[in-house]
């Protein structure tokens, strides 16, 4: 890890990783929404940061002058090596239209609500299997001993691997959350080698042995009336673990502090079950635990703000989501708030596919939880306990929690 | 009073569908549809306007 100087100014200099920015980006992002709107950095290689609910549409809605190519903000670009461009690493998240429009059709119906419905009987049972493992503990860890587990559980159901490989698959998951942020390219291809072998043995084993599950499904899907490449089939589990792991982990696990810090939503909570779709949409809104990148395809003027080829574009809708100009009263929790055009899971062609998924996790999970603890707080009621993750992906990873009765 | 989804500017959010099942449904990418004739019987107002004012696209309309 190299050490980078602290941020100063955030509007000339913004770092997202900075330890600032980490523990709270909240007033940062208020203060850029009114003083700028569009941050922006030489770190990186130079980049930008729109802050405004506008702006974020704006950008989400633009693929003529921004690129998906890469969606993860690091210190290098994909070179000429990397993948054709318009189809990318893990289509369709790093796809740009026309070929996106395709791979993304393609993977729509194994996440749509009535996939998820299906799958919701296996999370309840799961959840309830974890708080069982909880169980007699006055202190537990939200993050740790449950919210981390959620999500790994579900996409090894969803692909079809075997549950006796549940700690090995969970093992891999760490690996290529972390290996995404490996900065020597070698070593990040041989922490993968051990990865790819255990999936092309899965793909073998359900070429044999076909079946309902992802892996199946993916296996039988066409393109023009072709079979998809293998690179294609692996890309997309990847981009699962990637994009279905820890972005949910984070969205239960900042519900559960919510909970924990708020004692009087959730008392309400668990005295108006009612009110569970509405929280959960504000959990969202309040929590979003997901930012995107984009590149900028070509110099261009975009708000005033002279962008340059190649240049990073931070695309913040957790920040969006405090737009005051977007939401009454913006910066307060409001459980049952009724209108609430969040963009947690993005905006247009890109929005989160897995989104139908993320959200029935976080009700079972978070519905579970109150079921079995309906009074909690955080542990001593020490807040500085509490650990967030740094990124792109937001949530509370250490949380320790005091059950009382 | 009449819901209309544009098909153009529907991502498959969800919210029309969580928000009013009776008024709403979902294809086989998640796209929301809406159920029948769009006609909105008076005890739905309330919900279809929610619909409306929570999709993050823009794409549900009521006609008068």
């Amino acid at each position: 890890m190299t050490i980078k100087p602290p941020v100063e100014d955030f509007a000339t200099d913004w770092d997202h990783t900075d330890p600032q920015w980490v523990a709270n980006p909240y007033p940062i992002w208020d203060e850029l929404r009114e003083k700028c709107p569009v941050a922006h950095t030489n770190r990186y290689g130079g980049g930008w940061f729109p802050t405004t609910y506008e702006l974020v549409s704006a950008v989400a809605n633009d693929t003529d002058n921004f690129t998906s190519r890469t969606v993860v903000i690091g210190n290098g670009r994909p070179g000429e090596d990397a993948p054709p461009a318009p189809i990318g690493v893990a289509p369709p998240i790093s796809s740009d239209p026309p070929f996106h429009h395709i791979a993304r059709r393609l993977i729509l119906p194994a996440f749509s609500p009535g996939v998820v419905n299906n799958i919701e009987p296996f999370v309840r049972e799961y959840c309830n299997k974890l708080l069982d493992n909880m169980e007699g503990k006055d202190v537990v860890n939200g993050g740790s001993d449950y919210a981390q587990y959620i999500p790994v559980a579900v996409i090894r159901q969803m692909l079809g691997f075997p549950e006796k490989d549940e700690d090995l698959f969970r093992h891999f998951v760490h690996v290529v959350l972390e290996g995404i942020d490996e900065p020597d390219l070698e070593k990040r291809i041989a922490q993968f080698e051990p990865i790819q072998a255990y999936f092309e043995n899965q793909i073998n084993e359900h070429i044999e042995n076909p079946r309902d599950d992802l892996t199946s499904y993916l296996l039988n899907a066409e393109i023009a009336g072709g079979k998809l490449q293998p690179e294609h089939i692996f890309g997309t589990m990847i981009l699962v673990l990637v994009a279905g792991i820890d972005t949910t982990w984070s969205g239960i696990a900042s519900s559960l502090y919510h909970l924990a810090t708020n004692p009087h939503d959730l008392e309400r909570l668990v005295n108006e079950p009612e009110l569970m779709p509405l929280a959960i949409e504000e959990f969202l809104r309040f929590y979003s635990p997901v930012t995107m990148a984009r590149l900028v395809k070509d110099d261009f003027d975009f708000n005033g703000c002279p962008m340059k080829k190649d240049d990073w574009l931070l695309l913040g809708f957790p920040a969006a989501n405090r737009d005051p100009k977007a939401f009454e009263d913006a910066d307060k929790f409001i459980i049952d708030r009724k209108i609430n055009r969040h963009v947690a899971f993005g905006l247009g062609i890109h929005r989160c596919a897995g989104s139908n998924l993320a959200r029935m996790e976080m009700r079972v999970a978070i519905e579970e939880f109150i079921k079995r603890y309906p009074k909690f707080t955080l542990a001593a009621g020490d807040a500085d306990s509490v650990t967030w993750s740094q990124g792109q992906v937001r949530g509370a990873r250490n949380l320790p929690l005091t059950i009382t009765k | 009073m009449k819901v209309v989804i544009n098909a153009d500017a529907c991502t498959g959010q969800g919210r029309c569908f969580g928000i009013a099942p009776e008024l709403f449904d979902f294809d086989d990418l998640g796209n929301g549809v809406v159920k029948g004739d769009g006609v909105v019987p008076p005890e739905l107002e309330e919900k279809a306007r929610l619909a409306e004012a929570n999709c993050p696209e823009h794409a549900i309309s009521i006609e008068a």
